[in-house]
């Protein structure tokens, strides 16, 4: 593929993509509106992808430097944007059964529960 | 470099996984499923990464790096305090819109350093750059204003959207030389340019200092109360960052999921805006909050307010027959909201109905309230929204308002000149008895005076909100 058909492809499933983004969010309950918004908080973490693309070729100091900069961010946007996400979620837990018994919040740093 | 068919099928169940992860985050019963499947559709995408990239002697650097990060996001994220959750949520936020633009100088030094830089790829490298870094710094202050690391009121001085208007255009300008002149070079010039490699053009490194001073600028002037909205804003914006690296790279699963995010971002920042009665252009350029002065009408007027004992609010409540709690900002701050339940318990074992008045933007995050009620295991049935439970507060014998102020200002209803007008209230001055609990007089996040406070039917109970809950509790059981 020549550089214009890349790009062309690239705008193609760009905007393909920008009209599912915009299907998928268009009536939700607000309390959903914080988790959502921390889901996709983590979602965008991909950028490590790219980070670590670029960290493969880096080759002199200023390119590791940059790398490491890089690589570290987009760890700490998947990692911490996933568990914060989860942690909003795991509140809305045990609501499922209906039964309201005590069900005491998960003191911070346990490890996540399972849910069957 | 063309990736193998297996690579392009991984990145759609990557893209198919991130989209079906966004639909079950919808409905609360699957929310929790939907991150996971994302967290699969993730783990496959780097996966992916690590065996493209199998042969790089970088590793050494790389896998270290990543277990810093892995080990400092979950002790972080998973330590913080849940009333701090929105600030986490901006500041991972921050983090990945300094990686695309980062990722996007690494690309453009290699780029020219390898005579390859042309239009085609350069005006890519440009916007990642623009919208990562103004992601990242507008982040990082959006965390330091939640953080009450600096002020949570608009910062604002004279000429203020004159100085980000020209700081714009010159960033466009330079983005836009920068695109034109980085053609790809001609053996000769790589040569002379070898020896300078990051010395590209001095306007590179000049062109990302700007793109962060936009950022810290364009979030400044922004008051607390409107930060939800902003941090979603910048959420999209990374998204759209992470897009434009995805064409840097020809990174077609980047690009997916970057532009899925962006454009999700962009709904979900107009539904909150709405939740707020605010047009998106108003919360960025309407320095809300930052004219205190134009609106202390009430005070002004010498208006008096009516501190309360705890004894009178738990007579009041033992004998009401319907009483509606308005939890804020105050009673996750106070962690109050287990004391609530367990007075709401009391209360309806004594025959009291009880209802929680949700506001949409209560707290400072949508849903912020409904997270930390249904940790207290508050049946849904009871939280009521804006519109289901207004009609209700006229015949409340009393409206508990917990630490809320602005979602319960009159103000908003009837004077024009307030910064919040127009913005859909909680009428709880409709109740028979409005109780406020609050620590001082001092005014909301929003920063506007509270005619409410001023009104004779409303009592003031100042004091820390958990301590104010368990004392009405004990009380009340006395009765």
């Amino acid at each position: 593929m020549s550089r214009g058909e890349t790009l062309a492809l690239g705008a193609f499933i760009f905007s393909l993509a920008v009209f599912v983004g915009f299907l998928l969010i268009s009536k939700v309950p607000t309390m959903l509106h914080t988790p959502l918004m921390s889901g996709t908080n983590f979602i965008h973490g991909i950028v490590l992808v790219g980070a670590l693309t670029v960290a493969a070729t880096a080759h002199d100091t200023l390119g590791y430097l940059i790398a490491v900069a890089a690589v570290l961010l987009g760890t700490l946007n998947v990692v911490g944007g996933w568990v914060v996400t989860d942690r909003m979620l795991e509140m809305f837990k045990g609501r499922r059964s209906g039964d309201g018994r005590a069900n005491p919040p998960a003191a911070a740093g346990d490890p996540p529960r399972a849910d069957h | 470099m063309q990736p193998s068919t297996l690579t392009i099928l991984g990145y759609m169940l990557t893209s198919i996984s991130f989209m079906f992860g966004i639909q079950l985050l919808r409905s609360p019963k699957t929310a929790r499923t939907g991150n996971r499947v994302a967290a699969v559709g993730m783990l496959l995408v780097l996966g992916i990464t690590a065996a493209l990239i199998n042969g790089t002697s970088n590793w050494p650097l790389i896998v270290p790096v990543i277990a810093v990060g892995t080990v400092i996001g979950a002790l972080s994220a998973r330590t913080v305090r849940m009333t701090a959750m929105p600030q986490m949520v901006a500041l991972f936020n921050g983090m990945g819109g300094g990686s695309a633009a980062l990722i996007a100088a690494a690309d453009f030094r290699s780029a020219v350093g390898s005579g390859t830089a042309s239009p085609d790829i350069t005006w890519a490298i440009m916007l990642s750059c623009l919208i990562g870094s103004v992601s990242f710094a507008g982040s990082l202050i959006a965390f330091a204003k939640l953080q009450e690391l600096m002020p949570g009121r608009p910062l604002t001085y004279p000429l203020q959207k004159a100085v980000n208007a020209v700081l714009l255009a010159a960033i466009v300008a330079i983005g836009v030389y920068l695109t034109v002149t980085t053609q790809p070079l001609s053996t000769n010039l790589v040569h002379d340019y070898a020896p300078l490699h990051f010395a590209v053009s001095p306007l590179f490194p000049i062109f990302l200092g700007l793109c962060v001073a936009l950022g810290v600028l364009f979030v400044v002037p922004i008051g607390g109360a409107d930060m939800p909205v902003i941090i979603s804003l910048l959420n999209s914006f990374t998204g759209l960052a992470a897009a434009m690296t995805g064409f840097v790279l020809s990174n077609d699963v980047l690009i997916v999921s970057g532009a899925l995010v962006g454009a999700s971002g962009t709904i979900l920042t107009q539904l909150m805006s709405k939740a707020m009665n605010r047009s998106l252009f108003n919360v960025l350029f309407g320095a809300f909050g930052s004219k205190v002065e134009a609106t202390g009408g009430a005070a002004a007027e010498g208006g008096t307010v009516h501190p309360t004992t705890v004894e009178d609010v738990a007579a009041l409540l033992a004998y009401a027959s319907l009483v509606i709690f308005v939890p804020g900002y105050g009673m996750a701050v106070a962690r109050a909201q287990h004391d609530v339940k367990e007075l709401a318990d009391e209360l309806e074992r004594r025959g009291v109905s009880v209802e929680y008045a949700i506001h949409p933007v209560a707290g400072r995050m949508p849903g912020h309230m409904n997270v930390l009620l249904a940790e207290a295991n508050v049946p849904y049935p009871q939280l009521k929204e804006m519109d289901a439970v207004n009609p209700d507060f006229p015949r409340a014998d009393v409206a508990m308002v917990i630490g809320a102020n602005d979602v319960v200002n009159p103000a908003a209803r009837n004077q024009a000149n307030s910064p919040i007008y127009g913005m859909p209230i909680l009428n709880v001055d409709e109740a028979k008895t409005v109780v406020v609990l609050k620590r001082s007089m001092a005014t909301g996040f929003a920063g506007v005076d509270n005619p409410l406070f001023y009104k004779p039917n409303a009592l003031m109970l100042f004091g820390d909100a958990r301590s104010s809950i368990s004392e009405l509790l004990a009380e009340v059981k006395r009765q």
